[in-house]
């Protein structure tokens, strides 16, 4: 047989394109799709200070090809600039710190469009903001002008894009990423081994049957055969034999299930030569984790119970595919099968008709799921695609940014000051690291400051008491303060290099829409190398 | 605290002035017994410090280390340019495919950085011995060979002469994969090595190869059956060369073929080059993180102006950006048992009934062992050599025997030595799972 199949006509090869040959490693984090939203990506950076940090933020997003990229900058170039950032070299001095930053940028990467503000056409930021280029992201760097912050600001309202500030000076630096709302993703690539779901507590007819064929006569199957049963038609069948005898409820408790796990355990064949079946170790392995009767997972939870801010936002395309899985869920107590089985002992074929078993479940739980939302006003353009892949991630899809701008910034700070106090009392007995925020207080009051500028410890401490008043009393705030005082301003390279890469990180997933970015704050202590993140 | 204390700048003040408020200067964290602001800037001028490896991690560590005070950086890098580089290797241009990696990068750096010399090594870390190393400062490491880590590892650790303070060299190590990674200081025979830290870097399972020969299900299993078995048959190439498109193509077509026969998808030429090549998935953002994370550590261990990892507690970073942002930072604590840098015989479970081959098999696979081509010692008996060839012809015999019957008893201390490691032998101590 194998003679026929390799005498068939080979496949067409076609190997990679140059194109994918150099983003190669990366397609393999974000795939075509990914690749795709980056490169229709339109990204400004607002730059001040030392201006490190946003620049190799910059670095990073060019490189795997980012679609544009633009640099607002008013400064020219000092010594000091060189000294801290790697895109600008001795020619660039005394000149724009914008243009020399972006030529050397672009460098990196022909395929990035770049430009740089002010220019000839150009001449400030708020007709930069006026432009009809419209924008994916905008990032800006502290110390800031106040006036830019409220042009970036209502820009970032009217045309609802994501605003992120960067603050890095000396071995401390935060970031922190305000969108313009919730902000939904499907596809947050949780682990492997978290997405396994095998309804085996509530297997539907041509599972069971499948099962039952192949269990009919287990005691008087040969040992190849008893050896490769597929461990999901194991357990269906010992589960089949554990309701018979206990009223038809299956082992719910931790205790009736070790005691399901060592009856299977028990069930495998000893007398062969390898005096034990691997087939029934996986079994038995899998007792604890798959017989799991599934509750509504938090993420989804809080889609299901949103509330929208406003009616427009009800009409896009994840809203409508999350309230067709919420009638899915409420009119069956599941959602839809995922359809993924996990590699398992067992014989080719036998596993591949397995496989297609719980594929046409899953497929059959899609097209409900489509037909609702082909039903509901608005959707019927929604690309199936889209519903698959909803389907497939239903366990894992997250909400960011759910509560969006229901407290007052202000207010939940103080609220959140209040209970990382609480939790750095206990932090000895509960083991936890200290928290970061007294980092993020001691910078706040240097936001506007300009890097040449002087701030002592004293002036920071006051500032702090106008946000959080009674933190300037804390000893950790305090050191704090003089650490972020030693730096006058300036940023080390390592720290801007380092929150450069976060930050990169946290745009990609943003206009991939894929993994989950943080949600909203997160703080850099470089003095003892650690992150916290924050929702303020 | 004085954060008006005095700044002692370096050679070009002007340029270096953010820097030197940080490095010049304490603050409140500052171990002011070993800090002296006065000498910082000179000293680290005067460095020699080394970088391993020119890649992902290597061109920002190059980077961060110039921009960080260091004037005397050397690099070692065997490996030249490739196109798929180019996504994350931002010194290098599609121009440069072909080149030396060290070579390019060194001369990118110095180009752009004034007055920093890079001496770039277009070789292999164990065409150099000792003397050799005794020059540096410290070494980071940013490699993706576990091997590479563990030899430059041994070496530190075995060049610790308690007599001489200049002995001691940290060792700074990066890694990634995808949005992940870690940073971690050695602090050689003070802190815990990468020995100790093995089994935190568990080598994949590999498929039973009664699945690739009888009962692939994932299209892994076809591509590895081509891979293994397929190429050993057909031998289409004289040897195998994992860059070769024409042989990756080959590989591809057999695992396309076999997948459609058993009805199994997702046989792909990427998935094909993925398994055969054990491609690790990476981004210029997470490199960019965890060379930075290193570099801030080379900083302040050559500064002393903030405690750095390693001293007295945390010394590894963990970290994560698939799920939100999350990092840990703890010690690891050093193994008494660890064959590099401890003084015990670790424990090795073994099955007495076993056969010499079965013992010297089951090395690569164990997380805390993994040694690929391993020669047993025991109580000054040869038991088996893999080198040189006379000697392995000598004690192939022995291969066949069952350890109880070549003496070996139950809490009997062996010796096992690597060609991969030249220097280190590893002690184990016999433990039986079964009566004898
Ligand atoms: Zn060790």
């Amino acid at each position: 047989m194998t003679e026929i199949v390799m005498s068939q006509t080979p496949p067409i090869l076609h190997g990679p394109s140059e194109k994918e040959r150099k983003y190669d490693r990366q397609l393999r984090l974000w795939a075509a799709s990914g690749q795709a939203a980056l490169e229709s990506a339109n990204i400004l950076l607002v730059n001040s200070g030392a201006g490190t940090v946003g620049v190799e933020t910059l670095k990073n997003l060019v490189l795997p090809g980012i679609g544009r990229s633009a640099i607002y900058d008013d400064e020219t170039v000092t010594e000091a600039d060189l000294g801290v950032n790697f895109f600008l070299e001795e020619s660039s001095l005394g000149k724009s710190r914008s243009q020399n930053l972006t030529e050397l940028l672009l460098e990196l990467n022909p395929e990035v469009q770049g430009s740089w503000y002010p220019n000839e056409d150009i001449k400030s930021l708020e007709s930069l903001l006026s432009s009809p280029s419209v924008f994916t992201v905008i990032l800006y760097t502290n110390p800031i002008k106040p006036e830019y912050l409220s042009l970036l600001e209502s820009y970032s309202q009217k045309h609802k894009t994501p605003l992120v500030a960067i603050h890095s000076a000396g071995f401390y630096s935060y970031f922190q990423i305000n969108l313009p709302g919730a902000f939904p993703i499907v596809d947050t690539h949780p682990d492997e081994t978290a997405t396994t779901d095998l309804r085996l507590l509530a297997p539907w007819p041509e599972l069971v049957g499948f099962a039952k064929d192949l269990t009919r006569d287990i005691d008087n199957l040969s040992d190849f055969e008893h050896g490769h049963l597929p461990y999901v038609v194991i357990l269906l069948h010992y589960l089949e034999k554990w309701k018979a005898d206990h009223g038809g409820s299956c082992p719910s408790t931790y205790k009736e299930k070790t005691e399901f796990r060592s009856i299977v355990q028990k069930a495998a064949r000893t007398d062969n030569a390898e005096g034990g079946e691997e087939n029934f170790d996986e079994a038995a392995a899998a007792v604890l984790k798959t017989l799991v009767v599934p509750s509504l997972p938090s993420g989804l939870k809080e889609v299901f119970e949103y509330e929208h801010a406003e009616p427009a936002e009800q009409k896009s395309g994840f809203w409508l595919i999350a309230d067709a899985v919420k009638k899915f869920y409420e009119k069956h107590q599941s959602l839809p099968l995922p359809g993924k089985v996990p590699d398992m002992k067992a014989q080719s074929k036998v596993y591949i008709q397995l496989q297609n078993i719980y594929k046409a479940k899953a497929r059959q739980d899609a097209a409900e799921i489509l037909e609702t939302v082909q039903a509901t006003p608005g959707g019927e353009d929604i690309d199936p695609a889209e519903v698959d892949l909803f389907c497939k991630n239903a366990a894992f899809v997250k909400l960011i940014n759910a509560t969006g701008g229901k407290i007052k910034r202000a207010d939940r700070l103080k609220e959140v000051a209040a209970q990382e106090a609480v939790s750095d009392e206990m932090a000895e007995m509960t083991l936890q690291p200290l928290s970061l925020l007294p980092i993020y207080l001691a910078l706040q009051p240097t936001a506007h400051v300009s890097s040449g500028d002087k701030i002592s410890a004293d002036g920071i401490l006051e500032g702090v008491a106008k946000l959080v008043p009674g933190a300037e009393e804390n000893e950790r705030v305090v050191q704090a303060a003089h650490e972020v005082a030693r730096a006058e301003g300036g940023e080390l390279h390592n720290v801007a290099a380092l929150v450069g890469g976060m930050v990169a990180q946290e745009l990609i997933k943003i206009v991939t829409k894929q993994y989950i970015p943080i949600d909203n704050t997160c703080v850099f202590d470089g003095i003892n190398s650690r992150t916290q993140v924050l929702r303020l | 605290m004085a954060t008006d204390a005095q700044v002692f700048p370096a050679s070009e003040p002007a340029r270096w002035t953010y820097l030197d408020k940080i490095r010049t200067r304490p603050g409140p964290f500052t171990n002011r017994d070993l800090f002296e602001g006065k000498n910082v800037a000179e000293n680290m001028e005067k460095m020699k410090v080394l970088v391993i490896g020119a890649g992902g991690l290597g061109c920002e560590i190059l980077k961060n280390l110039s921009m960080s005070g260091f004037k005397d950086i050397h690099v070692i890098d065997m490996d030249t340019i490739d196109l798929s580089n180019l996504n994350r290797q931002f010194l290098f241009r599609h121009a440069d495919v072909g080149k030396s990696k060290a070579e390019v990068a060194a001369n990118f750096v110095m180009k752009r950085v004034k007055g920093v010399k890079i001496t770039p090594h277009n070789c292999m870390i164990q065409d150099f011995d000792e003397d050799f190393y005794m020059q540096f400062q410290f070494v980071v490491c940013g490699l993706d060979s576990i091997e590479a880590r563990r030899w430059i590892n041994a070496t530190l650790v075995n060049m610790v002469d308690e007599e001489i303070e200049d002995s001691y060299k940290p060792l700074i190590d990066g890694g990634t994969e995808g949005f992940k990674g870690q940073a971690r200081v050695i602090l050689p025979t003070v802190t815990s090595c990468i020995e100790c830290q093995l089994d935190m870097h568990a080598p994949r399972a590999a498929v039973p190869l009664c699945t690739l020969a009888s009962i692939p299900r994932q299209p892994e299993h076809c591509i590895e059956w081509a891979h293994v078995i397929a190429w050993e048959n057909e031998k289409p190439f004289p040897k195998l060369d994992n860059d070769d498109p024409a042989h990756i193509n080959w590989l591809y077509q057999k695992a396309l073929l076999r997948a459609m026969e058993f009805n199994i998808s997702g046989v792909t030429y990427s998935l094909t080059q993925g398994v055969v090549k054990n491609i690790i998935p990476a981004i210029a953002a997470t490199n960019s993180v965890i060379a930075a994370a290193c570099c801030n550590e080379a900083l302040k261990i050559a500064s002393n102006c903030a405690p750095c990892l390693g001293f007295p507690d945390n010394n590894y970073m963990m970290y994560s950006g698939n799920d939100s942002i999350y990092t840990y930072t703890f010690k690891h604590e050093k193994k008494d048992d660890c064959p590099v840098c401890g003084n015990l015989a670790r424990e090795l479970a073994v099955d007495p009934a076993w056969t010499l081959q079965e013992l010297i098999d089951s090395f690569a696979a164990r997380p805390e062992a993994q040694l690929k081509k391993p020669s047993v010692r025991a109580e000054g008996r040869t038991l088996y050599m893999q080198f040189p060839p006379s000697l392995e012809q000598q004690t192939r015999p022995n291969l066949e025997k069952k350890l109880t019957d070549l003496g070996l008893e139950q809490g009997q201390e062996i010796g096992v030595t690597d060609p991969a490691f030249a220097t280190v032998s590893f002690k184990f101590k016999l433990k039986f799972t079964k009566k004898t």
